[in-house]
C-alpha cells in the first residue's frame, strides 16, 4: 500500500523530515506518536501534496505508483485522505455542496457516474446518522461556527463518504470527549478491510484503545526512532518519550 | 433629428444647443443643467484635476470619444409579470426632485440631454411583481435615460435592469426612487455592457418610515463604469441595502460609489461590495455613511472586499463615516487579498481539481454580497453570469 523510503522534506530552508522509512501494508492501521515538533503533521501534509513543503529526497510509492509526482487532487482520487488537525473553514461554501463536489470529483476520476443532489443526500444522511451528527451540519458552511468536536467529526464524515484506501488522521482525537472519540474510532473501524490502511497520528493511548493499531512508530526530530506493536503506545503513555529518545540517541 | 458627431464636454453642449427645442420637458431645468455641466465638465476630461467624488475615476477616454446623439436606443420595458403602471419619460417628462445636476456632472449631462426612460408607479398596498428594464446600446451613440420608480405606502416591487450592447457607446442613466412608508423595492442591476462602452448609473433613493430599498448591482461590462447610489433614510426604521459585485478583467475600470444618509432614528443600512479583479483591471469603492444629529439608534455596516487574481490588478477603497448622533452603531471595513492557499489545498486534498476549487472559492467570496438576492430565478441568472465570467478567466 504505502512505502516511504528515505523521505526528507523542508519548509523554506528548514529541514523537518530527515529520512523517513515506513511501510504500511494493505489492511493495516499504524500509529505515529512523538513529541511536538517532531514532524508528524508535516508527514501528513507531504503525503497529501501540500506545496509549501519541499521534498528534498527519498520516495513514496502508493500501490506501486510514485505519489510525490501527483497533484493533491490526483492523490485524493488515488485514495489518499488527510483528516486535518485543524480543519479549514470555508465561509460561503455549503457543507453538503462541498461534500458532493468532492465525492463527484473522485467518482469522475474513477470513471463513475456523478450523484445528483437527492442521491447524494440519501448517502450523506445515512453517514451523518451513523456518526451521530445533527442533520443541519450538512446545511451549514464548511466548518464555520463548528465546535472543535464537530470539525473533527466532519473530517470523519468526509472520510466515510470518500472511502479512501489510505487515511491519515492527524490528531483527529484531540479535543474530543470520550463519546466523540468512540464515534471517530468506530468511523475508522467501519472502513477497516484488506484494502484500507490508516496512519493515525496521536498523542494519546486513549484513541488506540478503540482503534487498535497493528504497529506503533515513534517519530522524533524528523526520523522514526522506534517501532513496535500496540504495547509500545502503552509504554509511551506510562513513561513518556524521554526513555525512547535516550535509547535512540 | 440629425445626428451630430461630438467629443468632450463642448461636444455635448453643442449637441444640446442644436437639439434643445426638440427635447421634452421643462426647458428651464435643461438650461440650468447645461450651465452646471458647462461649469463642472467631464471629470478629468480636459485636466487631471477633478473633484473629490471623482478622485479615482477619470473620464478622459469618454471625452476623447465621438458619440452620435441622438439616436434612438434600445430601451424595452417588460411589464408582463407586473401590475405596476408605466409611462415613458419621452411622453411624461418629469426630472424629479432628488437628482442633483448642480453637483454631479453626469447627472447634469443626463438632465441636459435625457430623451426617454421608464417611469414606474405602484399604488399603495400593492405587490406589483417584477418589471424588467432592458437597455441595448450601439456604438457610437450616447444615451441618457431618465428613470423613476415610485412606490406608495405598503407597495412591493422587484425591478431587474439589464444593460447590454455592442461597440463603443455611452450609457448615462439617472434613476429617481421614492419608497413610501412600509414599501419595499428590490432593485437588481445586471451591467453587462460591451467591453468598449462607458456606463454610468446614478441612483437617488428616498426611503420613508419602515420602507426598504434592497439594491444589488452585478458589474461585468464596460471599459469605464460607475455605479453611484445616494440613499436617504428619511423616515424612522428605514432600511437600505446597497450591495454590489464587480468582476473585472483586461483594462476595465469600475467605480462603485455610494452615500447613505441616515436622516431619521432607528435606520439600518447594510452594504457589502465584492470585487474580483483580473488582468490590469482597476476597482474603486467609495462609501460614506452619514448620520444626522437626530438619527439616533442608527445601525450602519459597510464592507468592501477585493480578491486580486492578477499581480497587475488594483483596488482603491475609501470608506467614510460621518456621524453627528451619539447613540449609533456603525462599522466599516475593507480587505484586499488573494485566494486563500489553505482553503485551496483543503479542497484539492478532497479531490476537487484546482480550477474547480478556485471557482468554488470565488463563488464563496461573493456569497455574502449575493445573499441579498433572495429571488431564486434572478439569483440563478446572476450565478450563471458569474460562473461564465470565471470560466472565461480560467480558460
Amino acid at each position: 500500500m504505502l512505502e516511504i523510503r528515505g523521505l526528507t522534506a523542508s519548509i523554506g530552508d528548514k529541514p523537518i523530515l530527515k529520512g523517513i522509512d515506513l511501510t504500511v501494508p494493505d489492511g493495516e492501521v499504524h500509529a505515529i506518536m512523538g513529541p511536538n515538533g517532531s514532524g508528524k503533521s508535516t508527514l501528513g501534509y507531504v503525503l497529501s501534496g501540500r506545496d509549501d513543503y519541499t521534498v528534498t529526497g527519498g520516495s513514496v510509492l502508493f500501490d506501486g505508483v510514485d505519489l510525490l509526482d501527483m497533484k493533491p487532487e490526483q492523490r485524493a482520487a488515488a485514495g489518499v485522505f488527510l483528516a486535518f488537525q485543524a480543519p479549514i473553514e470555508l465561509p460561503g461554501v455549503n457543507n453538503a455542496n462541498f461534500l458532493r463536489t468532492a465525492l463527484n470529483a473522485i467518482r469522475r476520476a474513477h470513471g463513475e457516474s456523478e450523484l445528483d443532489a437527492m442521491q447524494f443526500l440519501k448517502i450523506a444522511r445515512a453517514e451523518t446518522k451513523r456518526l451521530a451528527m445533527p442533520d443541519d451540519m450538512l446545511k451549514r458552511n464548511v466548518n464555520v461556527g463548528f465546535s472543535g468536536g464537530e470539525k473533527k467529526r466532519n473530517e470523519v464524515l468526509q472520510m466515510a463518504l470518500l472511502r479512501p484506501k489510505l487515511a491519515i488522521l492527524d490528531e483527529t482525537d484531540s479535543g474530543l470527549d470520550i463519546d466523540a472519540l468512540k464515534i471517530v474510532a468506530d468511523g475508522v473501524n467501519a472502513l477497516r478491510s484488506d484494502t484500507f490502511s490508516a496512519l493515525v497520528v496521536t498523542h494519546h493511548q486513549r484513541l488506540l484503545d478503540y482503534l487498535v493499531p497493528n504497529r506503533v512508530h515513534v517519530l522524533a526530530h524528523g526520523r522514526i526512532v522506534r517501532s513496535g506493536g500496540p504495547e509500545l503506545a502503552r509504554e509511551l503513555e506510562k513513561s513518556g518519550y524521554a526513555n525512547v529518545l535516550t535509547e535512540a540517541a | 433629428m440629425s445626428a451630430i458627431a461630438q467629443t468632450g464636454a463642448a461636444g455635448f453642449l453643442a449637441c444640446f444647443d442644436a437639439l434643445k427645442d426638440a427635447l421634452p420637458g421643462d426647458p428651464i431645468v435643461r438650461q440650468r443643467a447645461a450651465a452646471s455641466f458647462r461649469a463642472l465638465g467631464l471629470p478629468g476630461g480636459t485636466s487631471a484635476r477633478r473633484a473629490e467624488a471623482w478622485k479615482y475615476t477619470s473620464l478622459r477616454p469618454v471625452a476623447e470619444t465621438a458619440f452620435m446623439t441622438p439616436v434612438a436606443h434600445g430601451l424595452s420595458i417588460d411589464l408582463s409579470a407586473s401590475t405596476a403602471t408605466c409611462s415613458r419619460f419621452a411622453a411624461t417628462p418629469d426630472f424629479g426632485a432628488l437628482p442633483r445636476p448642480d453637483r454631479d456632472p453626469m447627472v447634469a449631462l443626463n438632465t441636459m440631454l435625457a430623451e426617454d426612460g421608464a417611469i414606474l408607479h405602484v399604488p399603495a398596498e400593492t405587490d406589483a411583481g417584477l418589471v424588467r428594464i432592458e437597455s441595448h446600446g450601439n456604438g457610437p451613440t450616447a444615451f441618457h435615460p431618465r428613470h423613476a420608480i415610485h412606490l406608495e405606502a405598503g407597495a412591493t416591487l422587484i425591478v431587474l435592469e439589464t444593460a447590454t450592447g455592442n461597440g463603443s457607446y455611452l450609457h448615462n442613466a439617472v434613476t429617481e426612487i421614492t419608497i413610501g412608508a412600509g414599501a419595499h423595492l428590490t432593485h437588481i442591476r445586471l451591467q453587462d455592457e460591451s467591453p468598449d462602452s462607458f456606463h454610468f448609473a446614478t441612483i437617488y433613493a428616498d426611503v420613508a418610515e419602515g420602507g426598504t430599498y434592497d439594491g444589488f448591482s452585478l458589474v461585468l461590462g464596460a471599459r469605464i463604469a460607475r455605479t453611484e447610489i445616494h440613499a436617504r433614510l428619511v423616515g424612522e426604521n428605514g432600511v437600505a441595502h446597497m450591495n454590489g459585485v464587480q468582476l473585472l478583467t483586461g483594462n476595465q475600470h469600475a467605480d462603485f460609489s455610494s452615500v447613505v444618509r441616515h436622516d431619521a432614528p432607528h435606520g439600518t443600512s447594510r452594504q457589502t461590495v465584492k470585487n474580483v479583479l483580473a488582468g490590469r483591471s482597476r476597482g474603486v469603492f467609495q462609501g460614506r455613511i452619514e448620520v444626522a444629529r437626530h438619527a439616533q439608534k442608527t445601525d450602519g455596516y459597510q464592507m468592501n472586499q477585493a480578491l486580486l487574481i492578477s499581480q497587475d490588478a488594483e483596488i482603491d477603497s475609501k470608506p467614510e463615516l460621518e456621524i453627528f448622533a451619539d447613540d449609533v452603531k456603525c462599522s466599516h471595513g475593507a480587505t484586499v487579498g488573494e485566494l486563500d492557499a489553505e482553503q485551496l489545498f483543503y479542497l484539492r486534498s478532497r479531490g476537487v481539481p484546482d480550477s474547480e476549487a478556485r471557482a468554488m472559492l470565488v463563488r464563496a467570496f461573493l456569497t455574502e454580497a449575493l445573499d441579498l438576492v433572495t429571488n431564486e430565478p434572478i439569483r440563478d441568472v446572476l450565478g450563471q453570469r458569474i460562473d461564465a465570467w470565471w470560466e472565461r478567466q480560467a480558460a
